[in-house]
């Protein structure tokens, strides 16, 4: 099917008699039918990680948005205008004002960076937390494995949401809680992935290469099964920022993480939806929008990283 | 005195089949500058035995009997606490694995893996670490040492490898080096050149070298005296020349006409009418 596509192309670009000869030759001397209508893109693929750097560029763009755009939108997120509410947009509010008149892209720029920045700290603790209790389990095995992997098994025993809720509730919402929440609860999926990666590689001769030159328990760790297992941790970390923006978000939504006045993209929406039916879709629509370009942005890294990452023999 | 002596080792495992001896009064006696061939089909202990002269038995094995001597003491018990002296692994007592392809860290440069036990215990630099990687590449063959060492191990080729492996067993200066087949995985001249390497080190160094091997030819071009390994046992020890000119085992026999030779036919009654 792909041959009446292309040979239209070819004469209608060389126009009737232009120069057949030439397109007579060029299909003689390929030698496969097949191989002519192979596209170029898969080459350029396995060339360059395109999803890693598809997903790097948007990112790229919404941190260089969230890190230099409060630098030209000079307006105060939280200063109110009450005469001036659900302004459409004009030259002032680029994206027109909320429902106390405050400007949408000025608290969309604050509120991303708010969000951006708790879900990335936020994966760092459980990161390192989980690396250290998985190898410890993987590698010494017997009661540490038991008692270690017997507690993430009660943590992940809870529903995540109800889990994260009671930690705020009884903490006070506030950053702080979100970041004490998180690790307590996420630390858990780290900790499984690299105990599989340590159990893995203990049984690996350079492991055993390693004992036989004496080298002393502590350094095998830290220096040759940690770095081992560290690209699986940081492919799965990718995907913990989202969860983190989406738990972030979601407590906000829910009037439990970031404390107003302070913009956050979750309460943003949840402000935004009271006023969906009266017509003002802006206000739910661009963070909501912002929520999943950098999800979609960051699950690209991760796969692309998957790739990349992988210890090569 | 002899450098190694493995006196009458005994060795069980906890298996589903319940306890199963996998080394029975084991003994071997090496001296400093002796290469000796440890041979053996598979499954005859010779790994295990490397396995518990470094104190690496796998789990659910343990030693129920015997002495393992370095250098006149008994490292089984002579560690902290009465066990395994595991000061020994390196600086003693060094092992080279059979496929250097998995006994060396992906993620790390090979210079830095040779020097990385030695770097541990004498807390050096980082500069005099590559340093000292380099000599050490350069003394095993490793042509522009400086560069490959700052390669990782999939850059390299077996041989190469290999190289690095013994590079980085010999970092620590051991006087006993244990050998697992360390040829098996590599091409036959690359092969004849680590064994060169081999010889001018046992020759030189005085450095006694315990090789574990089922290739009675390697044993051959190698070794000064050989033990011969079945079921755990040791069935056969004796000089290299003496073993292979008049066995006294029906087994050393038939493993040593089981070995093809170029200059007779192959004698197929050997091994392979047992197995049949």
């Amino acid at each position: 099917m792909s041959e009446p596509t292309t040979s239209p192309t070819a004469t209608g670009a060389t126009g009737p008699g232009g120069k057949p000869p030439r397109t007579r030759g060029g299909t003689a001397s390929r030698a496969t039918p097949t191989a002519r209508f192979t596209l170029p893109l898969p080459a350029f693929l396995r060339r360059h990680n395109l999803q890693l750097w598809i997903g790097a560029v948007i990112l790229g763009a919404m941190v260089l948005l969230l890190a230099i755009g409060p630098l030209f939108v000079t307006d105060d997120p939280n200063r109110q205008d009450l005469l001036n509410t659900f302004a459409p947009s004009s030259i002032a509010h680029p994206l027109g004002t909320d429902q106390l008149g405050r400007d949408v892209l000025s608290r969309f720029l604050h509120g991303g960076r708010v969000d951006l920045i708790v879900a990335v700290v936020a994966v760092i603790v459980p990161f390192i937390l989980g690396t250290i209790l998985g190898s410890l389990a993987g590698y010494f095995g017997r009661w540490v494995d038991i008692v270690i992997m017997r507690l993430a098994d009660i943590v992940s025993a809870f529903p995540f949401y109800v889990l994260v809720i009671v930690l705020v509730f009884v903490m006070g919402n506030g950053m702080g809680s979100i970041f004490v929440a998180i690790s307590a609860v996420s630390w858990v999926a780290y900790a499984r992935i690299v105990r599989g990666e340590v159990l893995v590689l203990r049984e690996q001769e350079f492991i055993s290469a390693c004992r036989a030159s004496g080298l002393s328990t502590p350094r095998i760790l830290t220096r040759h099964i940690i770095p081992n297992t560290v690209s699986q941790g940081v492919i799965y970390a990718m995907s913990d920022i989202v969860l983190n923006i989406g738990v972030v978000v979601t407590l906000s939504y829910f009037g439990m993480g970031i404390v107003p006045p302070t913009a956050d993209w979750g309460q943003m929406m949840n402000d935004g939806q009271q006023y969906m039916g009266t017509g003002n879709y802006g206000l739910i629509l661009w963070p909501g929008f912002a929520v999943v370009i950098v999800s979609f942005a960051l699950a690209l890294i991760g796969d692309g990283l998957t790739n990349t990452l992988k210890p090569k023999r | 005195m002899p450098i190694l002596e493995v006196d009458s080792l005994t060795v069980d495992i906890d298996g589903e089949a319940g306890r199963r001896r996998i080394l029975d009064d084991v003994s071997i006696s090496l001296e400093a500058g002796e290469p000796m061939g440890l041979v053996g089909e598979s499954g005859s202990g010779k790994s295990m035995t490397l396995r518990s002269i470094l104190g690496m038995l796998p789990p659910g094995a343990s030693v129920v009997g015997g002495e393992i001597r370095f250098d006149g003491r008994n490292i089984l018990t002579s560690g902290p606490g009465g066990r395994f002296d595991q000061r020994i692994r390196g600086t003693g007592i060094s092992m080279v694995f059979q496929e250097p392809a998995i006994a060396l860290n992906p993620v790390m440069k090979v210079g830095r893996q040779i020097t990385d036990a030695i770097a541990e215990r004498r807390g050096l630099s980082k500069k005099q670490a590559h340093d000292l990687a380099v000599e050490l590449m350069d003394s095993v063959g490793i042509t522009d040492p400086d560069r490959r060492a700052r390669h990782y191990p999939f850059q390299l080729s077996g041989g190469m490898r290999q190289r690095v492996m013994i590079a980085a067993a010999l970092a620590q200066e051991p006087r006993v080096l244990l050998c697992d087949e360390p040829t098996t995985a590599l091409d036959v001249t690359i092969q004849a050149q680590v064994l060169d390497l081999f010889r001018t080190m046992h020759q030189d160094e005085g450095l006694g070298l315990l090789y574990v091997t089922h290739d009675l030819a390697v044993v051959a071009q190698l070794c000064s005296s050989i033990s011969v390994m079945k079921d755990g046992q040791i069935v056969e020890h004796g000089v290299l020349q003496e073993v292979f000119d008049d066995p006294q085992e029906e087994y050393t026999r038939r493993l040593l006409t089981a070995t093809p030779r170029i200059d007779e036919g192959v004698d197929d009654v050997g091994l392979a009418e047992e197995t049949r």
